[in-house]
């Protein structure tokens, strides 16, 4: 090759390498802390003394500070570091890798004397499997999986009703839809996101069966750009808004950003998703969000510590549903007081089992 | 003669290490600029890789050094395949999917899978092939955007023929049969992790690529064509024919890159794949110098970085991604140190030449003087 093709080759390689750190494959976020919460179908056993216990936490692309699902953990994780002062140690997922740099991952920590590890998003699915089988001493936890490839005697399997959540919400926008119209955004089309939209529109057509429906998603995978794009997400909410919706729910992580906007100019509503929203998104558009749907992964991680450090040892899976609080919906803004009443009343159905929440379209 | 060859070999050994240095000295600029611990991360990066990792930098090197020659064979012709990413995606999902099946039995199954990926992937690779020879469009351009195609056509297809596992939010295609799962070679003692079956598919075409761009009249020619194009259209090779086989042999190897992960540890394509193998082959193929054994040393250097950084975040409190930070310049600097080394190599060769000329003008002049 000539010397200038070959300057070209690495600048080329450089920006093809540069373009590849641009996507995050986390979802959400949450920061306010959910009051309580608690756990279903776990299993204990004794462990380690409080003072033993060290955590390593292995997170997902994007890591602390993604303002999304991994910050949500990270706060469930300093919560339990100022309550109970136990060493920690983080690490994240490096865009791009294989299986074998998330199963070293896991090993390092194991390696470096961590006693309890928690991995972060179900990307770590079969590297929790099988480093929790070579260490049965050491006690490993995975959000948002509950598959047979993480399930070990010594893993905690920290699940999510994201369906149930949605579908309050869901009935929240049916009940405020003036036009008998809403919207839902999600972020990437994966199974998790499509729970969102199965119990948001469950939801809305629990209130009334007649509503009509615009769902889409901003990217496929394995592009996750979806969730870190606000641009893509209020191109899609102003199609929605102009087509006649008054109301636009998203399951887009940092691409919410962008239906809040496109819901400020429409002058319409939006629904936040994982956190209260109408405390953590921009100042301009707070007020446009009419409630939000609360995953509460926090909760779950401060919860899976707080049990290690009294020396039990969580396992199997625990699934936050609405009954134990692990989702929900928030009232910030008092946009929908009058329905409260109307949507506690669907919540007591859930949790009876008078409503079954779809989890799939 | 033997004098010239040893000094190039010297030259050409001379010159990736120098660039390490180069690498070295520069990160550690980068790291004291940052504030960030230069001596830990030194520490934990060339700390002695543990058997389970040692395996891992050999499973990692075996898929690197595949991307790498898939590219090389386009390199060696003047033709620059960006589009191995995109190809070795479209292969790897056609061999997930036909292998997922079951159609054949254990490593039958194997064999017909990563001839469907190679396949796959040389048709990928035959658009931009068609493209450049019937219509001029740059190859670059042409690759970059079918691998944006390839994305989605990949994800599309992967939703309509997905499985999933209860309680899994991951999705992939079916899994491939367990007798067509290949257990991998306990090379290294010491831990439960295997080196990938596969080793061997990459030992074969590594020999195969010496021999037939080496040793074989198909080679030369498309040698030839890579250094001057005019020179081989005069000694009668068919450029537009080389180039379309070119370009299609460069992706029908880029359909080998997924097979060992597919074969030897995901079992399946789904949304966890490893992505971006094809630009790391563009940047190994460059620092092996388009050699078979050159780019085997250069897949082993880029596995050992991306294995070692692992532990900087967890040891040295440093992110990770410092490792493309290192790996970026080796690039620049092995290219300048390529470019650098050849010029003095000319240099040296010409005062040679020149010293044997005085020498010999010299003798003539006393001869003549004698007679």
């Amino acid at each position: 090759m000539r010397p200038l093709l070959k300057v070209a080759a690495v600048i080329s390689v450089g920006t093809m390498a540069l373009a590849g750190c641009g996507g995050s494959t986390s979802k959400e976020s949450t920061t306010a802390g959910g009051s309580s919460s608690a756990t279903s179908g776990s299993a204990t056993s004794s462990s380690a003394a409080a003072s033993d216990v060290k955590v390593g936490m292995a997170y997902d692309v994007g890591g602390r500070g993604d303002q999304s699902f991994n910050d949500a953990a990270a706060a469930g994780l300093d919560k339990a570091k100022a309550d109970f002062g136990i060493d920690i140690k983080e690490a994240t997922a490096v865009n791009g890798e294989n299986e074998a740099a998330r199963e070293e991952r896991l090993n390092q920590l194991v390696d470096a004397g961590y006693t309890n590890i928690v991995a972060v998003g179900f990307a770590y699915a079969a590297s929790v499997g099988k480093v929790a089988k070579e260490n049965p001493d050491v006690h490993f936890a995975i959000i948002d999986d509950a598959s047979d490839a993480s399930k070990a005697a010594n893993v905690a399997q920290l699940t999510f009703a994201e369906n149930e959540g949605s579908f309050l919400v869901g009935a929240a926008a049916a009940l405020k839809s003036k036009a008998g119209h809403i919207g839902f955004v999600g972020g990437v089309n994966v199974p998790l996101i499509v729970k969102f939209q199965a119990g948001f529109e469950a939801g809305a057509k629990a209130v009334n069966p007649k509503i009509k429906i615009d769902s889409t998603y901003l990217t496929q995978p394995p592009d996750f750009s979806g969730f870190g794009d606000p641009a893509k997400g209020k191109t899609a909410a102003e199609g929605m808004f102009q087509g006649g919706a008054d109301v636009v729910y998203h399951a887009a992580g940092g691409s919410g950003a962008g239906v809040f906007t496109a819901a400020k100019a429409a002058k319409a509503w939006a629904i936040g998703v994982d956190s209260d929203q109408a405390k953590t998104a921009e100042a301009g558009v707070r007020d446009v969000i009419l409630t939000s749907m609360l995953k509460k992964v926090d909760v779950a991680v401060y919860d899976y510590l707080s049990k290690a450090v009294k020396g039990e040892a969580a396992a199997g899976n625990i699934v936050y549903d609405l009954k134990a609080d692990g989702v929900g919906y928030s009232t910030t803004g008092g946009h929908i007081d009058d329905i409260v009443a109307k949507l506690d009343e669907y919540k007591a159905k859930i949790i009876s089992g008078e409503i079954k929440v779809p989890a799939t379209m | 003669m033997t004098n010239a060859n040893l000094r190039r070999a010297l030259l050409s050994v001379a010159a990736p290490l120098l660039a390490l240095l180069v690498a070295v000295a520069l990160t550690s600029l980068v790291l004291l600029a940052l504030g960030d611990p230069v001596r830990d991360v030194w520490i934990t990066m060339l700390s002695k890789p543990k058997p389970r990792q040692l395996t891992n930098i050999v499973n990692g090197a075996i898929v690197l050094y595949l991307s790498a020659i898939a590219v090389a064979v386009g390199f060696k012709m003047n033709l620059f395949n960006i589009g191995v990413d995109g190809q070795y995606r479209v292969g790897s999902f056609a061999a997930a999917l036909f292998a997922g099946q079951a159609w054949l039995p254990g490593i039958l199954n194997v064999i017909v899978a990563i001839i469907v990926s190679m396949a796959a992937g040389g048709l990928w690779a035959s658009l931009a092939a068609y493209l450049k020879v019937k219509r001029g469009v740059s190859e670059v351009i042409s690759t970059i955007m079918l691998n944006a195609i390839a994305t989605g056509l990949v994800s599309w297809l992967l939703l309509k023929v997905a499985v999933q596992e209860a309680g899994s939010n991951a999705i992939s295609t079916k899994v491939i049969p367990e007798s067509s799962q290949l257990a991998g070679w306990k090379l290294i003692p010491g831990e439960s992790n295997r080196v990938f079956s596969l080793l061997a598919l990459a030992v074969l075409v590594g020999a195969l690529y010496w021999f037939i761009l080496g040793k074989t009249r198909f080679g030369f020619d498309l040698r030839a064509t890579g250094s001057s194009e005019t020179a081989a259209v005069a000694s009668g090779v068919k450029v537009k024919r080389m180039v379309m086989t070119a370009m299609i042999a460069s992706g029908a190897l880029a359909g080998l890159v997924g097979m060992p992960l597919l074969f030897g540890q995901d079992y399946s394509y789904g949304t966890t794949f490893q992505a971006g193998l094809g630009f790391a082959g563009i940047g190994i193929a460059l620092l092996g110098r388009n050699h078979p054994i050159g780019i085997a040393f250069a897949a082993l250097l880029w596995s050992f970085l991306d294995t070692q950084a692992n532990a900087l975040q967890i040891r040295a409190g440093v992110a990770p991604e410092l490792v493309y930070i290192i790996q970026g310049i080796i690039l620049f600097a092995v290219v300048i140190a390529y470019e650098g080394t050849r010029r003095l190599d000319v240099r040296l060769e010409q005062q040679r030449v020149a010293r044997e000329l005085a020498a010999l003008r010299a003798a003539r002049v006393t001869e003549g003087a004698a007679a």
